[in-house]
């Protein structure tokens, strides 16, 4: 179990690739309902642990503790290069997968999931584009339809990898609202991202990753030259050819 | 007039058996092999049916070997073999530095060479023709009732894992993140695609068994854009195919598998040109929009 003010719970956590540790004995939680970022440099872990959180990862040793609904209850943005953007399913179809968790492979979209979905899409302001196949839409544009997927997919943790990449300011600053709104209802977003002016304007929380924690807690007291400075010194000593670690598996 | 027309579409179904029996089976066929294709072509795999209708091969040519040109024994082998490649091929990929597709070419081409010496080292040079190019004019009740339970098989499974297998398709980290239906649904699909590739076998042989599939696909995907109707216009041209082969092998005594596939390749080629996202559209330079 989950401590109730904590969403997620790291116990001794080790996520990797093929042995190599991507994450390293990371301990800690993120708290119920604040905004949290991760960051830190190229390399650090963000994404994995994203992956790991979502279930889409094994660790290699110690847990992941969801509180809540547990993984039903977690929306997870992918990077976008993730997604075949050459598939023919339009704007539409493709908010409607949000709907997954409650009608799965084979529940029927009905006059109030319609209504739901084209709400959805309406609050990512792409109001007139439900049919418009996501091969025509811009960077920002897919990137506003997949906010609208998480819109209704409900969940009390949204875990978003670098949503902001390639997208412009007035796209960034929407998103941005949803996210305030997102926090206004109780739910937990977990971001990872690299603009850390924007972290200190709209996270109050952060996690400092370089393959193990750095610093993690308020993000005026994470976030500073010291901590960042160390964290890219322990990236670099990185090997490739590493030992197997001795310390001891939780 | 009427009796022109009567003459050269209607009579050659009407009068002789062979004729109608091998309509019904090259339409079950095409109904069901098209949408499959479509699916192949959106998830870039269509390469991976040409290798998996050669996989079928060995299986079949064991079949052959054991009890000859007995309908069951080449399905059951052509469905072992077919299915073997389609997980040992995936297996492999994710265990060894190979892709996917590099193990598959490896696994075909074997399959190919095993099969054809394996039916040489019994059967005669018709037989060997018959693997390979099928007979759509000598289909018998039960190849026929193989054809159409495969043609029906195939179409309620896929409304049944439609939804999933889109889903899987267009983002599958999505799909993996919400339900653990991935995996289990493109083993469905695999299992789909060496359904109809066997059903394909006898009316087509190996070779040509994947044209029904992969050329109506492509042909509807230069026509249309929406998935629906990509589904539904590679299954009418696959069975217009069908039809217009079957005639033209009648009408000039053409042998009837290639005919079909020869007629689909032509609605390839011309909606390659014509089509409303073929060239020549590309190409015309017609005035561009406002926004």
């Amino acid at each position: 179990m989950t401590s109730p003010a904590a969403a997620i719970e790291f116990d001794d956590l080790t996520l990797g690739y093929d042995r190599h540790p991507a994450v390293h004995h990371l301990g800690g939680r993120i708290a119920r309902g604040v905004p949290t970022a991760i960051v830190g440099p190229n390399g650090a872990g963000k994404s994995t642990l994203l992956k790991g959180i979502a279930g889409l990862l094994t660790p290699l040793s110690g847990a992941i503790r969801v509180g809540g609904r547990g993984r039903r209850g977690i929306a997870y943005l992918p990077q976008i290069s993730e997604i075949d953007r050459g598939f023919p399913v339009s704007v539409f179809d493709f908010v409607a997968m949000g709907l997954w968790g409650r009608i799965g492979a084979f529940g029927g979209i009905g006059r109030a999931e319609r209504g739901e979905i084209a709400a959805a899409i309406a609050a990512v302001g792409l109001a007139g584009f439900e049919a418009r196949p996501i091969g025509t839409l811009s960077g920002g544009q897919m990137q506003r339809t997949q906010f609208a997927r998480l819109i209704l997919q409900n969940a009390e943790t949204l875990l978003l990898d670098e949503p902001f990449n390639a997208v412009d300011q007035p796209t960034t600053a929407d998103l941005l609202d949803l996210v305030d709104r997102w926090r206004d209802e109780g739910r937990t977003v977990v971001a990872v991202l690299h603009d850390l002016d924007l972290v200190r304007r709209r996270f109050p929380q952060t996690m400092l990753l370089a393959r193990e924690l750095v610093a993690a807690g308020p993000t005026a007291e994470v976030v500073g030259e010291a901590n960042l400075a160390a964290a890219q010194r322990m990236i670099e000593a990185f090997d490739n050819h590493a030992h197997v670690c001795a310390r001891p598996m939780a | 007039m009427i009796d022109t027309i009567h003459a050269a579409l209607i009579a050659p179904f009407a009068e002789f058996e062979f004729m109608r029996r091998a309509l019904v089976g090259a339409v079950a066929l095409a109904i069901a092999g098209a949408p499959i294709g479509v699916f192949l072509m959106l998830r870039r795999m269509s390469l991976t049916g040409d290798a998996m209708a050669h996989a079928i091969l060995p299986g079949a040519a064991i079949g052959y070997l054991l009890s000859g040109l007995s309908l069951t024994a080449m399905t059951l082998g052509g469905l072992v073999a077919g299915l073997a490649v389609a997980i040992g091929a995936g297996a492999v990929a994710r265990a060894s530095v190979l892709k996917e597709d590099a193990t598959l070419a490896a696994f075909y081409l074997l399959s190919l060479a095993l099969g054809v010496t394996i039916v040489s080292m019994r059967g005669s040079n018709v037989d060997l023709l018959h693997v390979l190019f099928g007979t759509v004019l000598a289909l018998d009740d039960q190849a026929l009732v193989l054809i159409a339970g495969i043609a029906t098989v195939t179409l309620v499974t896929l409304a049944v894992i439609l939804r999933p297998l889109t889903a899987e398709s267009v983002d599958p980290v999505f799909l993996a993140s919400v339900s653990r239906a991935g995996a289990p649904v493109h083993l469905v699909f695999m299992g789909l695609v060496v359904l109809n590739l066997v059903g394909g076998f006898h009316a087509l042989g190996t070779l040509l068994a994947v044209g029904l599939m992969m050329l109506p696909a492509a042909s509807a995907r230069l026509w249309v854009e929406d998935l629906t109707a990509l589904l539904v216009v590679a299954a009418g041209i696959g069975a217009a195919s069908a039809v217009a082969g079957l005639l033209l092998s009648y009408h000039h005594e053409l042998p009837a598998g290639p005919a079909i596939i020869l007629t689909a390749g032509i609605v390839y080629l011309a909606s390659l040109v014509f089509g409303r996202r073929g060239l020549v559209a590309a190409r015309l330079a017609r005035p561009h929009l406002e926004a």
